[in-house]
């Protein structure tokens, strides 16, 4: 039989899919004609830069037909042995014993009459449910669409989003320059032009874009980077670890101690303010609050001037390097690229991380923010690329089965109770809890003052869990306690759904099998995100939207997820509820239709061909990001959820005087006396860091960033070829173990070498690592990713019991970024290491 | 006829394995008969990404070299094969027939760049084929320059002068991975790591300042080198002789002179070079 040639698109990047006798052979980065493609060009001084014809996708991208066919495939329905809906269902043993396979109409049942038991005697709100983002592609079958609809059909409690990866910048920088819509991100708009045409310096602080890579437009930014070294643009690296970044950059690398970058930030503005070298025309215009801001820089607020030799004392760094970068970045014009989207970076993921946020803000106001050369830019977002031809992505409500105006019929969930991600199995453990902001705050600043309490007054507590598509055991903070929450009797049933054993999976009572988007069809444009990061694809070099075409059929018993629900809606006698008529093909064209592919492409063509390129036009003009802010015009980029723009306050930033505060009104006019997160950023002492009582007995910083080789926990563990990338995975003795990289002098304090095991602990747990003595982290640093997929506990089902896999978050505290600023402190995090000799 | 080649630039490789995970995704569990059996799931790298970490903290380098089979002009896996199971196609591909080469062993062990492969369920000798049975079907390039992001990696026909490769080589200093061994290397690479030296320059009367464009020069080997220091104060030499001694000496207007003589037994980073007064 001959191969045939399907397309499809995955997180990081569009693939063509081989197929020979049903099977898949390879999977290469999307061939497309190169008559497709419309090359744009950048001309700064006296070269031009054009983008090569192709896709340049994620790496483990590369992989993805081994984890298509990874042996961790949940193949059949399974139920834990010692379960019995009926009877005993002992809740104690989850995450202990075995499971046995059922099959579909068994497991089917079960669940179904659980959700329906649960919905009757306690009402839908006792139905919670959670999903990881992204372990697959397509906008018709991702967590938003079918799970949503369903569990809106019965209104159950959602768990609200955390803004995890930004916290700093969604709950601080919000409140400095707006933004809100883009959670806490700067606009991305023809960056790449401004930092080609106009950069003379960039500063990378806690950012390592060839790592993270815009999240999910795989490796196109890194041709970027490779242009501007080239143009001889001087690259600062400021982070604990030398990252992959700086080392191809080879730029200059400043290394903090961890969580004393406010402190380094505050200097710099302290020898602006000293030197009169910041633009005080701008400060003046484009800002208020400085008056609050420059006596507290200058000592005169706590009697201690923020001078390069203070912040030496906390920092580590040597003043006289930040009174020199300072005075640089003052002289030339510099691009502050403070995470991988612009905002981002560990660094927001620490104690008071807001503080640190705000400042790379007010840091930036004081050099011009939007002037040419002088952005907030990540390097990974602001391609030339078009903005007018719209397809839904996966965040805007057009674009979601449970939400889209394409529906004859959208089930509401009337249910008002919330729950909180990060403090979800506190909230189940030991109700009850609450915190301020409804998750993801795109809508107003205001969402962040909303105030809940679980269980909400009326509201039952939740007694069934359905978790699907993932596992948080290597994401979350403090992750022992979701073993303990899964084996509280309080949960009467859980049920786990997802395509691969991932870390929570063998907590569940039922295991339903799902499939891949390979097994069946969607759509989906690479990188987009709609909704809050809109445009994001403009960190692509070209847009294309992908008919992900279905290549095989599902893998052994596995089901696609909409098939799944559409069987449990069945039993619940609600199918043409749920389906609303259509097939899942039937949505992809729905999407396709409602969308302005029609203009350019005939569903036949699109269908068959399996992609469009969206290219820019003839007319393209470029809008730099704040251009129009710094120069007192109407905001004239594409930016369609900026509520201002083409309203009379379009000159006007989204905080509530419309311009950058030094002194937030917001902050101001909700929480004026928070010590905290005060209404002036001040540089605070981590409660978890080097000042801390716990340093005495755990001196060692854990910095755990977001991982190199996998995604979230995608990939990582389903896919084995990774464990043969040394910075991925370290093989010795038959495991495949998570690197935890040291300093010499740290290394030799304790006998560690290369390839020893280790083990990293604390008072929350211990965790299994394999050495790497590396010259490229700072001293009393310990740098191994977050996201491990592997939680191999060396006691199945103990929640105390180390863990083998690499999941370092077991290290991570529980404890919130501020009082009134709910985000995760991965990067707070004192431990321990020594020779693991058991 | 064509003579196709590799040429790897060191600078431009950030470390991706992009091309290490393309080959893995071509060839394991496909065979290619009569070009190339499957790969196996454990211990080939047909496209083996080596990490090469430089230097003492705070200044480090890390630089990645993409090693393939290096498809040799004289090349030992050829002279050490029976019943020509290795043999160079016209294009200038070095191939091993699956078959002829079974049992032999010794082809893997010829190999000085150490990038032949034994496969121990099949008993054959595998390796990079630049993707022949790809390029015979009219594809232009092998998977792991496909998939390289940042054009670290470029394929192509040495003997045609419009082609990138040849264009590229002419203008750049290009070199054999291991040029000792005298294979004649068909994969050249530009900017292969060497040694190198680093320190920070600091007036001992202002410490609380940097010291830039400070004149540090370097000489010993043939060298006779000259830089000035960063905003920082730092100054690096970059590309130098294994076990080659050298001298850097520090200059600057009001100060005393430093000259320090060392021998780049590794790569040295000096730390502070202090600078008295006169």
């Amino acid at each position: 039989m001959g191969e045939k040639v399907f397309t499809n698109c995955t997180n990081a990047g569009p693939v063509s899919v081989y197929v020979k006798d049903g099977k898949v052979t390879r999977m290469r980065p999307l061939v497309a004609d190169q008559k497709d493609f419309r090359q744009w060009t950048i001309v700064a001084g006296d070269k031009t830069y054009s983008p090569p014809r192709k896709f340049a996708v994620a790496p483990y991208v590369h992989a993805d037909r081994r984890r298509l066919y990874s042996e961790g495939r949940i193949k059949y329905p399974m139920k834990r042995i010692d379960f019995d809906p009926d009877g005993e269902r002992n809740p104690q043993n989850r995450g202990k014993s075995p499971y046995v396979r059922i099959t579909w109409d068994e497991a089917l049942d079960i669940v179904s009459s659980e959700l329906k038991r649960v919905s009757e005697t306690y009402g839908g709100a006792a139905i919670s449910g959670m999903t990881s983002s992204h372990h697959n592609w397509g906008i018709v079958g991702y967590k938003m669409g079918p799970f949503a609809r369903f569990m809106n059909m019965l209104e159950f409690t959602p768990v609200l989003d955390n803004p995890d990866s930004w916290e700093g910048w969604h709950w601080g920088a919000t409140h400095t320059y707006g933004f809100y819509w883009r959670l806490g991100m700067p606009e991305p708009y023809d960056m790449l032009e401004d930092a080609l045409q106009n950069a003379e310096m960039i500063v990378l602080w806690s950012n390592d874009p060839d790592t993270t890579r815009g999240t999910y437009t795989g490796q196109d930014s890194a041709l970027w980077r490779q242009w501007l070294k080239e143009k001889g643009v001087k690259m600062v690296f400021i982070d604990p670890f030398y990252n992959y970044t700086a080392a191809v950059m080879e730029g200059k690398w400043i290394a903090p101690r961890m969580g004393t970058d406010t402190a380094m930030a505050m200097a710099i503005a302290y020898v602006w303010i000293t030197e009169d070298t910041y633009d005080k025309e701008y400060v003046k215009d484009r800002t208020i609050g400085f008056d609050e801001f420059k006596p507290y820089v200058l000592g005169d607020i706590d009697g201690e001037p923020k001078t390069p030799e203070w912040a030496e004392q906390e920092s580590g760094v040597k003043a006289r390097v930040i009174r020199a970068l300072a005075r640089e970045w003052a002289a030339k014009r510099t691009v502050l690229s403070g995470g991988a989207r612009g905002g981002e970076g560990g660094a927001c993921r620490t104690a008071f991380g807001t503080e640190w946020a705000r400042m790379m803000v007010l840091l930036q106001a004081m050099q011009g923010l939007g002037k040419p050369g002088r952005s907030i830019w990540g390097t990974t977002m602001g391609a030339p690329s078009d903005t007018r031809t719209w397809f839904p992505a996966y965040a805007d409500p057009a674009g979601r089965v449970a939400t889209s105006k394409v529906a004859n019929h959208l089930p509401v969930n009337p249910t008002k109770q919330r729950l909180w991600r990060l403090t979800l199995p506190d909230a189940v453990l030991n109700p009850p809890v609450s915190w301020y902001g409804e998750g993801f705050c795109g809508q107003s600043l205001e969402q962040q003052f909303t105030h809940f309490t679980y269980p909400m007054e009326g509201y039952p507590e939740i007694k069934l869990f359905y978790r699907y598509g993932g596992s948080f055991m290597g994401t979350m903070s403090d992750t022992s306690k979701w073993v303990r929450m899964y084996q509280s009797p309080k949960l009467e049933f859980v049920v786990n759904q997802d395509i691969w054993f991932n870390s929570e999976t063998r907590m569940a009572d039922i295991i339903l099998p799902a499939c891949s988007n390979f097994e069946r069809d969607d759509v989906g444009e690479w990188g987009a995100c709609g909704g809050y990061t809109c445009h994001a694809s403009s960190g692509c070099n070209f847009r294309i939207v992908v008919r992900q075409q279905k290549a095989i059929e599902p893998l052994y018993e596995s089901k696609s997820d909409y098939q799944i629900f559409t069987l449990l809606a069945e039993r619940l006698g609600r199918k043409e509820e749920f389906t609303d008529g259509k097939t899942e093909l039937e949505w992809v064209k729905a999407f396709f239709d409602s969308s302005d592919l029609p203009q350019h492409i005939s569903w036949e063509k699109f269908n068959e061909k399996g992609y469009y390129i969206v290219n820019i036009t003839d007319d393209y003009q470029s809008t730099p990001s704040l251009r129009w802010f710094a120069e007192g015009r109407d905001c004239d980029t594409p930016d369609p959820n900026n509520p201002k723009r083409g309203t009379i306050q379009a000159k006007e930033l989204g905080t509530y005087s419309g311009k950058i505060e030094f002194a937030s009104e917001s902050l101001k006019s909700k929480f004026p006396d928070d010590q905290e997160r005060p209404v002036v950023p001040r540089y605070l002492k981590s409660w978890e860091g080097h000042h801390s009582e716990t340093f005495q007995k755990y001196s060692l910083q854990l910095l755990s960033p977001h991982p190199r080789f996998s995604f979230h926990c995608h990939y990582d563990n389903h896919t084995d070829w990774l464990d043969d990338i040394p910075t991925h995975r370290i093989k010795k003795d038959g495991y495949a173990w998570w690197p935890a990289r040291i300093n010499p002098l740290d290394a030799e304090l304790r006998g560690i070498r290369s390839g020893d095991i280790v083990r990293l602990y604390n008072d929350r747990g211990s965790v299994l690592c394999c050495a790497v003595v590396t010259e490229r982290v700072r001293e009393g640093v310990i740098h191994s990713y977050a996201s491990s997929a592997k939680y191999d506990p060396l006691i199945p089902g103990n929640a105390d019991s180390p863990d083998k896999g690499g999941c370092v978050n077991i290290l991570t505290p529980s404890r919130m970024v501020s009082q009134h600023a709910p985000g995760m402190t991965p990067n707070s995090c004192l431990i321990e290491i020594e020779k693991w000799e058991g | 006829m064509a003579r196709y080649s590799i040429l790897i630039d060191i600078a431009k490789c950030n470390g991706c394995y992009n091309c290490f995970l393309a080959c893995r995704d071509e060839y394991y569990g496909n065979d290619y008969l009569p070009y190339s059996a499957a790969q196996p799931l454990n211990g080939q790298f047909w496209m083996q990404v080596k990490e090469i970490e430089r230097g003492v903290y705070p200044k480090p380098k890390v630089s990645y070299i993409p090693t393939p089979c290096m498809h040799c002009e004289t090349a030992p896996c050829m002279i050490a094969a029976q019943d020509g199971a290795v043999y160079r196609r016209d294009d200038g591909i070095v191939m091993i027939d699956p078959q002829k080469a079974h049992g032999q062993k010794g082809i893997v062990n010829a190999c000085p760049y150490r990038v032949i492969y034994w496969n121990e369920d099949t008993q054959i000798p595998q390796k990079c084929t630049m993707c022949a049975h790809r390029l015979d079907e009219g594809e232009t390039l092998p998977r792991c320059v496909e998939s390289c992001p940042t054009g670290a990696l470029v394929f192509g026909d040495l003997d045609d002068p419009q082609s990138e490769i040849a264009r590229l080589s002419a203008q750049v200093q290009t070199e054999s991975l291991h040029p000792e061994f005298k294979t004649g290397a068909s994969v050249q690479y530009v900017g292969i790591p060497r040694r190198f030296v680093t320190g920070e320059i600091v007036f001992s009367d202002n410490e609380s300042e940097c010291a830039p464009n400070v004149k540090v020069k370097l000489t010993g080997e043939g060298q006779d080198r000259e830089t000035v220091t960063d905003i920082f104060g730092d100054f690096e030499f970059e590309g130098l002789d294994k076990n080659g001694t050298y001298v850097v000496s520090v200059e600057a207007d009001g100060y005393e002179p430093v000259e320090i003589e060392f021998t780049m037994l590794s790569d040295i980073n000096f730390g502070e070079i202090e600078l008295d007064p006169k």
